[in-house]
């Protein structure tokens, strides 16, 4: 089995999220950046199918050289090689149509992608890029097993789950469950050596617009002080819920 | 040309998004002149949805569609959306909307943008505003495509009762083959799920071990609630993941979030700040959530909690 887990280059979670050039561009001062938690539970569980049922796992990332050390690090976690496609990724759809190009050429039975990165939060790159391939596509999801050429997944959906049965060729988007937190691997030493000879391929862009444009960054208004209710008297905190907050 | 909105129901039964997407389709609609068709499938008593500003209902009854399937359900809408000249399709943020979208979008070679928080700030161009960073920012995306699709964050624009009537029409596309079938679905039919709570009551590590969530149900139950955990809990496997809210875990949206024992880590916060009215409970007045609350109360949730539930009791009978 040929898998490919698509691995997003983002702040990470305790970021304090800032704008400059007039509230047009992240700012990326002071900002560390780590592999979408969505796509590390993915290339986690791609890792135990390497163990468990042989396949090789490559990793893939469409944007500037500055992601190199966040496909550096999924190489140290164990995957085969990556692919860097040297552009700029400006909206989902972009990168989905760079995605099914390398998914295409790459004959890759498995695509296994966070169900949504935590920077954009978009949660359209899995599924577009499975309409864009015609593949199967299975999103929220927190189990997957495959046996030949069948799999069975188990989707979060709201208020419960459910279980399906599909198959290969498939496109997951990924998220906890798919491993647990503690199954989560930190690169040892022996790992991050080995990574630094695994290959990386940069690969050229395929010529595509996108169809979306990020115009301005807001941040949420500052927040009013919290009103302390006393712990002695929270008929009052009723009281301020009903008729001040009007929630209850 | 119309606003095309996918409106969603359970056995039946139009989901409160539904509504709230009609509403926000209708806002749309009266920007750029022209009227809204809502799409559904199995539901009854579509014409309701009249009341929230559609004109016009296209209705599919197909036994076939009782489970949901991501690609059936998008090229049903695609289909719809063609025959009705749409050049703007709305759908809600549930986990199914949000499943189908992007196939949808892929379908009719538009652009697309989630998590929308807001009317279009201008329709020409296309401008809507999105949250963005998991809530620690907003995004003013423009769609540069012909047809757009726009995904409405839930309880972010609300309901609103225009009092018209809608024609109901049965369409019936030809239905897809799809590679994925639904196998079984397990879902608590008596519990309110986090994405549809109007209230939702979420436990920290603060309530010490999962013995103690009782006194949290209770109040989820006195409050018709959800129920939601931090993200240690879950980790800990004190509750299931499911529950785990914040950034990597489930957004919430609520028009109440009541913490309990919860200090406010950042990604936290991110993750529950789209709700409306935030409260916390904790015996640390130090503890970064009382910076993002409302209301707050410093005290030990185990005399807080009974106490708030008891009164609760006591407010509902009386204004019963």
């Amino acid at each position: 089995m040929k898998i490919l887990v698509c691995i997003s280059h983002v702040p990470d979670t305790t970021s304090k999220i800032n704008f400059t050039d007039g509230d047009t561009k992240f700012d990326t001062n002071g900002v560390q950046f780590v592999i979408n938690p969505n796509d590390e539970f993915g290339l986690t569980r791609a890792m135990w199918f390497k163990e468990k049922q042989g396949a090789s796992v490559d990793v893939i990332n469409v944007g500037g050289p500055e992601t190199e050390p966040t496909l550096r690090k999924a190489l140290a976690i164990g995957a085969d090689s990556a692919i860097r496609v040297n552009t700029e990724a400006t909206d989902g759809f972009a990168v989905a149509k760079q995605l099914a190009k390398v998914v295409k050429d790459g004959g890759y039975d498995l695509v296994i992608a966070g169900r949504e990165s935590i920077d954009y939060n978009g949660s359209m790159v899995p599924g577009m890029l499975a309409s864009l391939i015609d593949a199967n596509f299975v999103t929220n999801c927190i189990s997957l097993e495959v046996d030949g050429t069948n799999a069975k997944a188990v989707r979060e959906i709201d208020g419960g789950k459910e279980t399906v049965s599909t198959s290969l060729p498939l496109v997951i988007g990924g998220q906890k469950g798919l491993v647990e937190e503690s199954d989560l691997r930190i690169p040892n030493m022996r790992g991050i050596m080995m990574a630094r000879k695994k290959p990386l391929n940069v690969v050229e862009p395929v010529d595509v617009s996108a169809e979306t444009k990020a115009v301005s960054f807001e941040k949420p208004a500052p927040k009013g002080a919290v009103k302390l209710v006393d712990a002695d008297n929270i008929d009052e905190l009723v009281n301020l819920l009903h008729n001040e907050a009007k929630v209850i | 040309m119309s606003i095309l909105v996918y409106t969603e129901s359970e056995n039946g039964k139009l989901k409160k998004t539904a509504l709230e997407v009609v509403s926000y389709a209708k806002a749309i609609a009266d920007q750029m002149g022209t009227s809204v068709t809502a799409v559904a499938v199995n539901a009854d008593n579509a014409d309701t949805l009249g009341n929230y500003g559609a004109t016009k209902v296209l209705l599919v009854k197909d036994e076939s569609l009782k489970a949901f399937n991501a690609k059936k359900y998008a090229a049903i809408i695609a289909n719809a959306a063609k025959s009705e000249d749409a050049k703007v399709v709305v759908v809600s943020s549930s986990a199914d909307s949000k499943y189908l979208a992007p196939l949808l979008a892929v379908g009719l070679d538009a652009g697309y943008v989630s998590n929308v928080v807001e009317a279009p700030s201008s329709v020409s161009p296309f401008t809507v505003k999105r949250t963005t960073f998991t809530n620690k920012a907003f995004t003013n995306t423009e769609i540069t495509t012909d047809v757009k699709v726009v995904g409405l964050s839930n309880n972010s624009f609300g309901l609103v009762e225009s009092g018209g009537s809608a024609s109901v029409e049965e369409f019936s596309p030809s239905i897809l083959d799809s590679g994925v079938s639904v196998e079984s679905v397990d879902k608590a039919t008596d519990k309110v799920s986090i994405a549809d709570a109007e209230i939702v009551v979420s436990g920290g590590r603060g309530l010490k071990g999962p013995e103690n969530w009782g006194m949290v149900e209770e109040l989820a139950e006195v409050l018709g609630a959800a129920t939601a955990c931090s993200k240690p809990v879950s980790d800990l496997g004190w509750r299931p993941h499911s529950e785990h809210v914040g950034q990597t875990g489930k957004p919430v949206a609520s028009n109440l979030y009541i913490a309990i024992g919860i200090s406010g880590a950042i990604q936290h916060l991110a993750g529950i700040n789209s709700s409306k009215v935030k409260v916390v409970i904790n015996t640390d007045p130090e503890a970064p959530f009382f910076k993002a609350a409302d209301y707050g109360v410093v005290g030990d949730a185990f005399e807080v909690v009974p106490k708030l539930i008891e009164k609760l009791k006591a407010f509902k009978a009386a204004n019963a």
